[in-house]
């Protein structure tokens, strides 16, 4: 195509992204996000839904990949799926609605029947076709799914590394997050709220496990609930920043917890308040691990480009345009403790989403840090804070100090390398 | 729950009892000053012990099961008003500059002291980001207390609550 090599999009990102500060323009320009989508969101893995979400054969949910709507489907077969919603014929959008269970999907412009294996099943008048050869219309599909523990990931590239390659040291944060069911399995069942940001995605990618603004952007919470999260997040923490690489990242709350040694304090609450999740989690690990496991809680964790597991709450971004951002929210449910399941929801819908006492603020963050970007001097911004005490982990991985913003050199620093080609 | 004889049968009620639906109108209309000036003490001040305050989302899904925009209970509605009152909630600092619309308010059921309301809504928001329009089909139950009422119950519907919406921090 010579529009992609017409010199008017020829960005040098290495000029754009340096070790400790990035350029205003990365946030705004139109022709680095239409970039973005070639390169990041069309190519990468990129996380789009949870098996449990289509539990039944026939389920289907409508989800995403950028801004291109995507049917996760677990179909006929039994096999879970990823099509695309647009009919072959002319280009009409298959299914309009956002779950439900089928079989077969059928276009309204023509009726052009599609199994829910992406094959079409015939065509309306059929004698209009004689002689074509029905396997050239079906549907089009992500061409590579990778689903670890039930996370589904989509990706447009034909090659390249495995999902397990890919999510490297955030496995282990999924693996956390899962030994906090007594089943080891999560259920995805309540439901998202869709928060409208009028921002760049990459504000929140960076905001996630940005551990210097909550006791500032979130003082206002820390006053008016009893909540100790505050002090999480002072000069005195000790929780660490982590950069997994890949783009992936963490802020490790495992060293504030295990310095309190309670079990379920990470989630404000003791054993006794929750007796029935605190006997199945023995009966499940045994006592001794079980109760590690109730110390260390749950991860705060962002996986490049699009999946933050925010201890109780899972996070999808879903950029719509350069400015323009959708934050998908619903709260974790683990499987097999209702009574823990309930008040995770309760937490949620308290701090998420558009009216959530914490989010409603990193929002308002995110949109005046667009509307910033857009000035022009200064042009560069700055993430150099703790580069001098970063260091290496036993796992070799680039870890700092909870206020430090080691995730989000890590974050640019994959980045950079999938953008300049 | 509305059922259709109900809905068939709230408007000749509502005619006999005139009376009741100006005092109910005026209760609404106040309500929605004292959002729409941020007057945060009166405001909460309207609620009883056991009240709800219910912003459901993706349609009137249970609320027990499903995430809601708002689901809060009294001590919920409490910290809200709280952070609101800190100064430093980002979001409505400066606030929201808002104007409301209340209409077509009809009375659907009166069991004791307790009246079932419904409305219409519209507001406008112009906030940082710009200027945003809301729609919603209010639902009140209210208890009287002599001449006066206080909510039990608010349930907004919003009519998109089904998408994607902007922040939602002022008092809906």
């Amino acid at each position: 195509m010579t529009a992609a090599i017409a010199p008017s999009s020829l960005i040098d990102y290495r000029a754009l992204i340096e070790p400790t500060r990035v350029n205003s323009r990365l946030y705004h320009d139109p022709k680095i996000f239409e970039q973005e989508l070639e390169r990041i969101w069309y190519r990468s893995w990129v996380y789009v839904g949870h098996v449990s979400e289509v539990p039944n054969r026939n389920d289907y949910v409508t989800k995403s990949i950028g801004p291109t709507p995507v049917l996760l489907v677990h179909d006929r077969t039994g096999q879970i799926s990823l099509l695309l919603n647009k009919c072959p014929h002319r280009g009409n959008q298959l299914c309009a609605y956002r779950e439900g269970n089928r079989s077969t999907f059928t276009c309204p412009y023509h009726s052009w029947t599609f199994s829910n294996t992406g094959e079409l099943a015939g065509y309306a008048y059929a004698d209009g076709y004689e002689g074509s050869d029905k396997s050239k219309f079906a549907l089009g599909r992500v061409p590579r799914i990778g689903i670890y523990r039930g996370f589904v990931f989509g990706s447009f590239a034909t090659e390249g590394p495995s999902i397990e390659e890919y999510l490297g040291g955030a496995k282990a944060s999924i693996d956390q997050l899962l030994a906090n069911s007594p089943e080891g399995e999560l259920e995805l069942t309540a439901g998202f709220l869709q928060h409208r940001t009028k921002a760049n995605w990459k504000f929140m990618l960076e905001n996630e496990t940005d551990g210097y603004h909550p006791a500032f952007v979130h003082s206002s919470v820390f006053q008016v609930t009893d909540s100790g999260i505050g002090k999480l997040y002072g000069p005195q923490s000790t929780a660490l920043t982590r950069d997994f690489g890949n783009g992936h990242t963490e802020f490790d709350l495992r060293p504030e917890w295990r310095r309190l040694d309670k079990p379920l304090a990470w989630f404000g609450t003791t054993e006794e308040r929750l007796p029935d999740y605190a006997k199945a989690m023995q009966a499940s690990y045994g006592p001794e691990r079980a109760r590690q496991i109730m110390i260390d809680g749950s991860p705060h964790v962002m996986i490049f480009p699009n999946l933050f597991i925010a201890e109780i709450q899972l996070f999808v971004l879903q950029p719509i345009a350069v400015d323009e951002t959708i934050q998908h929210v619903t709260a974790l449910q683990f499987k097999g403790t209702p009574d823990f399941n309930r008040r995770l929801r309760q937490q949620t819908m308290g701090s998420v989403g558009p009216a959530g006492l914490l989010l409603a603020d990193d929002t308002e963050m995110y949109e005046r840090n667009h509307r910033g970007a857009l000035i022009n001097d200064p042009e560069w911004l700055t993430l150099s804070r703790g580069i001098h005490r970063e260091r290496r982990d036993e796992n070799d991985y680039l870890v700092g100090h909870s206020t430090d913003e080691v995730p989000q050199r890590g974050i640019w620093r994959h980045y950079a390398q999938l953008m300049a080609v | 729950m509305t059922n259709r004889q109900e809905i068939l049968t709230a408007q000749p009620r509502a005619a006999r009892a005139g009376e009741l639906l100006g005092h109910v109108e005026q209760f609404l209309f106040l309500e929605a000053r004292l959002q729409d000036t941020h007057a945060y003490d009166e405001w909460e001040a309207l609620w009883t012990d056991d009240a709800i305050y219910w912003v459901p989302a993706n349609g009137a899904t249970d609320p027990e099961t499903r995430m809601s925009i708002i689901y809060d209970n009294r001590s919920r509605i409490r910290v809200r008003i709280n952070q609101l009152k800190t100064g430093r909630h980002h979001t409505q600092t400066p606030r929201s500059e808002l104007a409301r619309i209340v209409s077509n308010v009809e009375l659907l059921n009166r069991v004791g002291d307790e009246i079932d309301v419904r409305a219409n809504v519209f507001i406008f928001e112009d906030s940082l980001r710009g200027e945003t329009m809301w729609a919603a089909r209010n639902e009140y139950r209210l208890r009287m207390q002599g001449d006066d009422f206080k909510m039990v119950r608010k349930k907004v519907s919003l009519v998109n609550s089904h998408k994607p919406i902007f922040t939602l921090s002022f008092l809906v």
